[in-house]
């Protein structure tokens, strides 16, 4: 409880969470032309709540995204990768056949990448958050 | 100094020294992975290892309580299953290509195509990439699914499925 008062923490986590969230973001879209991709990203984006989650304690955190989001959101993610790959059997390709998404195989190559590492990462990220609420959740 | 730390992991009596060290351990295989030139693996082995893993066992430690007193019993089928697999490892590394070897296998069969070919078929500067996403994107789906998988099991084990249960309702 007294972790909670500590100005010191509290500021400082509130620079801090910000830049985490936003390292998560550029690791996630920047997977391609360096190292990282949609894993890292949800594991730095769930730290960066899981930061929020040890100061503020989880009812603050659950206004911020609440246990049943994160768990509709880790479906959604898995869907989502799935679902290009479905998509692009849709498109007469083979399952998680990137060529077929665009006109030009390399395009379609690049949109299959980001849409699946985007799936990656919000199901790694709402994961480990729901993970880690359940643990906090289950102490009381 | 991995060894170091592994070994006084062994030496440590609480559970929760144990847990440090272990994200210590983690850290320094970091280190060793991008010395390996292996970025990727190494930035994940930072962020899972060394920082998720770490926090969930110490709150799955903050739940089950620290004072779990460390049983140590039966001194000889650890010692022997232990001894039996390292043995097994070590006899099995004989076979292994040196380190570093461009005829070993793993360096003759798709790793050529991947570096001179997925800058065409796939236009992304990063190999990794393009392997977890697009060569091998069948096993990624399945790591994806393992993830996915693994908080069904969480939720169902601690219980807290009941609030959905409600809203479906």
């Amino acid at each position: 409880m007294s972790v909670r008062k500590n100005p010191i923490l509290l500021e400082t986590s509130h620079l801090l969470i910000p830049a985490i969230l936003l390292f998560a973001l550029y690791v996630q879209f920047h997977g391609d032309y360096g190292p990282g991709g949609g894993f890292q990203a949800g594991v730095i984006f769930a730290s960066g709540i899981i930061l929020y989650v040890l100061l503020h304690g989880t009812k603050r955190a659950e206004k911020v995204i609440s246990l049943n989001l994160a768990k509709i959101f880790a479906a959604v993610g898995l869907i989502l990768y799935a679902g290009v790959g479905a998509f692009g059997m849709l498109l007469g390709g083979n399952f998680l056949d990137y060529n077929v998404l665009a006109h030009d195989p390399i395009d379609g190559q690049h949109w299959g990448i980001l849409l699946i590492e985007l799936g990656v990462g919000i199901t790694v990220a709402s994961v480990l958050i729901c993970i880690f609420y359940a643990f906090t959740k289950f102490k009381k | 100094m991995l060894a170091v730390t592994a070994i006084s992991i062994i030496a440590m009596r609480t559970i929760l020294s144990v847990i440090m060290l272990g994200g210590i351990y983690s850290l320094l295989s970091a280190t060793f992975f991008v010395s390996l030139d292996a970025v990727d693996v190494a930035f994940t082995e930072a962020a899972v290892g060394a920082g998720i893993s770490t926090v969930l066992f110490l709150s799955a430690l903050s739940i089950t309580g620290k004072h779990h007193a460390l049983t140590r019993k039966n001194h000889i089928i650890p010692i022997f299953v232990v001894l039996v697999t390292g043995a097994g490892l070590i006899y099995s590394t004989s076979d292994m290509p040196a380190f570093g070897d461009p005829k070993a296998a793993i360096h003759t069969h798709v790793a050529p195509r991947y570096i001179e070919q997925s800058g065409q078929e796939i236009g992304i500067p990063n190999i990794v990439t393009s392997v977890l996403a697009s060569y091998r994107g069948f096993d990624t789906l399945g790591e994806v699914t393992v993830v996915f998988t693994a908080l069904i099991a969480v939720l169902l084990l601690l219980g807290l499925s009941r609030g959905s249960r409600q809203d479906k309702s």
